[in-house]
């Protein structure tokens, strides 16, 4: 007895996949390296004392002795001229000339200088003698959730979602166009809406182990949390493998070769690899282009994966970006339909 | 039922300002295997399109099977089997795979490993399709035109840049398709393909239809039945030729005249008894039974293989 036509296609598609090594590489292994390799570069680090210089002269030696009772500074006394080089290439990010009243040469559009400055004087002012009006203590922050990494693993798994959509809609259908596959499948009986369809389908079947991949890694490697609800997190990622999987069909609903439709990928996900999040947060971009950023949708896939997986939000809190979500997608499968090439 | 397959009138397609098929006119009965024969760019894939539903005419009908693509698509595609002209399948999946795959696609129709066996490919049932030769690589795209066991049976140039040997087996594939029963239309350049496969030829030359006749009676319509050719030193004069006994005609074509002639023996003698009175040195000669081809050449003044 046959199959239905769209559990064949959606195998095929599927078969055409893991043969496929170097898609297995991309999709499983490459984002794992890329993990790893930024989990090492940003661990938790010790902070690092900030390096001062003290410029030589009189009341140099007391200055430095004040400065070292601070463990966050790093004092050193250097001729005027080394400290001016000093400052000028940041090997320090501050310079000390002692003096009856002390002077702060530093550069204030450092933000380590700036605190450099300050605790600088707050180290002076007390070895001088200044004593403070009230105590203070201090907590430091250590908590999982909070380090670059649980910042990265949710970015670099939308970003995986968003380039294998893309990439392995696009080029399957694209290389299938132009050796005449598709005019001969639809001189067969076959309906061309199964065709796509088990494009998307076939996506989500190889979006369990790419997901299950990443994030188990990040959790037993470096104890990224998955803090919301496993379901939360399945229903994101399904929605967002299948959004990126209807505008990688648009993408490739027209191009006739590899260089066309590989030209148009880049040119759909450039912009979201750089203002949607996945390295560092978008809020460092000028207010004026948040409402434009928050409208990509991989800005609002990764800020749904990063609010279910580290603050294990609810579904409905990100509301909003899943329908930012779920609107690219299907707007983009409609559009997709109407336009496909097939021959 | 009728007894026409496949029938159209005047059909016409134009691609910018090239007129790919100008008024083509055809009738293809019911189980019969009919051949459109001419050279490249003469229109045949064009049209074979046009009647398979993949492009529409500019003017002119179709009706396959008693249906129009207009209305009856649907019921057609399940009827009809289709191997285009150069479609690559996808290169990892099995042959089985393969095939499996165009199965899905009918509603009714034959066994996969049935299908494998008629065209000689269970032995690479595992195989994926990058690895198989040319030859066994057009054997499985025959396979996916007669999964779905097709009435009509629409194979575009089968053996297009195949050898011999693989030609042969395509050859024999067609022909036990054919024992079947249903009926074929293939299109080709080769006369051999033609003369050997089909019951009937049209000869295809600018999107028209110039000759239309069993490969026998395009033969016959020659006048001749051999064809010979000669090499001489200096040129003979043709018209001299022409007017010896039994030559129906006379051309030459680089350097190599080629006579038609009804009787060998009784054109040979005179021929030579030409050239020896004319002082013509003889350097080759050659003699065979005329071929399509030799229709072709004189119908166009081209070969085939000119494109």
């Amino acid at each position: 007895m046959r199959a239905h036509p769209l559990v064949e296609l959606t195998r095929v598609k599927f078969l055409e996949f893991i043969r496929e090594p170097e898609a297995l590489f991309w999709v499983l292994v490459f984002p794992v390296l890329l993990s790893l390799a930024l989990g090492i570069a940003f661990r938790a680090r010790t902070p690092q004392a900030l390096a001062v210089a003290v410029q030589d002269g009189a009341g140099a030696q007391a200055a430095a002795a004040a400065l070292g009772n601070d463990p966050g500074l790093a004092p050193r006394i250097l001729s005027e001229g080394e400290a001016r080089e000093a400052l000028r290439t940041g090997k320090v990010a501050l310079v000390v000339i002692p003096g009856d009243s002390y002077t702060y040469w530093f550069d204030p559009s450092r933000d380590d200088s700036r605190v450099a400055r300050l605790a600088a004087d707050a180290a002076l002012q007390e070895a001088a003698g200044r004593k403070d009006p009230r105590g203070a203590a201090v907590r430091e922050m250590t908590e999982k959730g909070s380090r670059y990494i649980d910042f990265l693993v949710p970015g670099l798994l939308g970003m995986n979602l968003m380039g294998t959509g893309m990439w392995g809609i696009g080029f399957s259908i694209v290389t299938a166009r132009s050796r005449g596959l598709l005019k001969r499948l639809i001189a067969t009986p076959m309906r061309r809406r199964d065709f796509l369809l088990a494009q998307m389908l076939g996506r989500l079947l190889f979006l369990i182990p790419e997901v299950v991949v990443l994030v188990g890694f990040a959790h037993v490697a470096f104890g990224v949390p998955i803090a919301g609800s496993i379901a939360a997190l399945t229903l994101v990622t399904g929605l967002g493998g299948l959004a990126f999987t209807g505008i990688g069909l648009l993408v490739a609903a027209r191009p006739r070769t590899i260089e066309g439709v590989s030209g148009l990928m880049n040119f759909v996900m450039l912009p979201m690899w750089i203002f949607s999040g996945v390295f560092f947060s978008p809020a460092r971009f000028p207010d004026a282009l948040q409402p434009a950023i928050h409208l990509l949708p991989l800005t609002a896939l990764n800020d749904a994966l990063r609010a279910v997986m580290i603050d294990g939000t609810s579904l409905s809190a990100v509301a909003k970006d899943l329908l930012v979500v779920a609107g690219w997608g299907a707007a983009a499968f409609a559009v997709a339909l109407k336009l496909f090439r097939w021959k | 039922m009728s007894t026409i397959a496949i029938e159209c009138r005047g059909l016409t397609k134009r691609y910018g300002d090239v007129v790919a098929v100008d008024g083509l006119d055809l009738s293809v009965r019911t189980g019969e295997c009919f051949g459109l024969l001419g050279p490249n760019g003469a229109g045949k894939t064009t049209t074979v399109e046009i009647l398979e539903g993949i492009s529409e005419p500019d003017s002119g009908g179709v009706v396959i099977l008693g249906e129009s693509w207009t209305n009856g698509a649907a019921s057609l595609r399940e009827r009809i089997g289709i191997q285009l002209q150069e479609t690559q399948l996808a290169e990892k999946l099995t042959v089985l795979e393969t095939i499996t795959l165009f199965r899905s696609f009918y509603r009714r129709g034959l066994e996969p490993r049935d299908v494998m066996r008629i065209v000689r490919l269970e032995e690479k049932e595992k195989a994926w399709v990058r690895k198989l030769s040319g030859g066994q690589k057009q054997r499985l795209s025959l396979a996916a035109a007669l999964v779905g066991d097709p009435e009509i049976l629409f194979l575009d140039e089968p053996t297009t840049g195949l050898d011999p040997q693989a030609r042969r087996q395509v050859w024999d594939v067609i022909a036990e398709v054919r024992s079947r029963g249903g009926t074929v239309l293939l299109t080709t350049h080769y006369m051999e393909e033609a003369e050997r496969l089909c019951e009937r030829v049209a000869i295809v030359d600018r999107g028209k239809v110039i000759a239309l006749d069993t490969p026998a009676g395009l033969i016959a319509g020659l006048g001749a039945e051999h064809v010979l050719e000669i090499e001489t030193d200096p040129a003979p004069d043709l018209a001299r030729l022409q007017g010896l006994t039994g030559v129906r005609h006379a051309r030459i074509d680089g350097g190599i005249v080629s006579l038609t002639v009804g009787e060998v023996h009784v054109a040979v003698p005179a021929l030579l008894d030409e050239l020896a009175a004319a002082s013509i040195g003889l350097k080759r000669l050659t003699t065979h039974h005329a071929t399509l081809e030799d229709v072709f050449v004189a119908m166009t003044g081209r070969h085939l293989r000119e494109s």
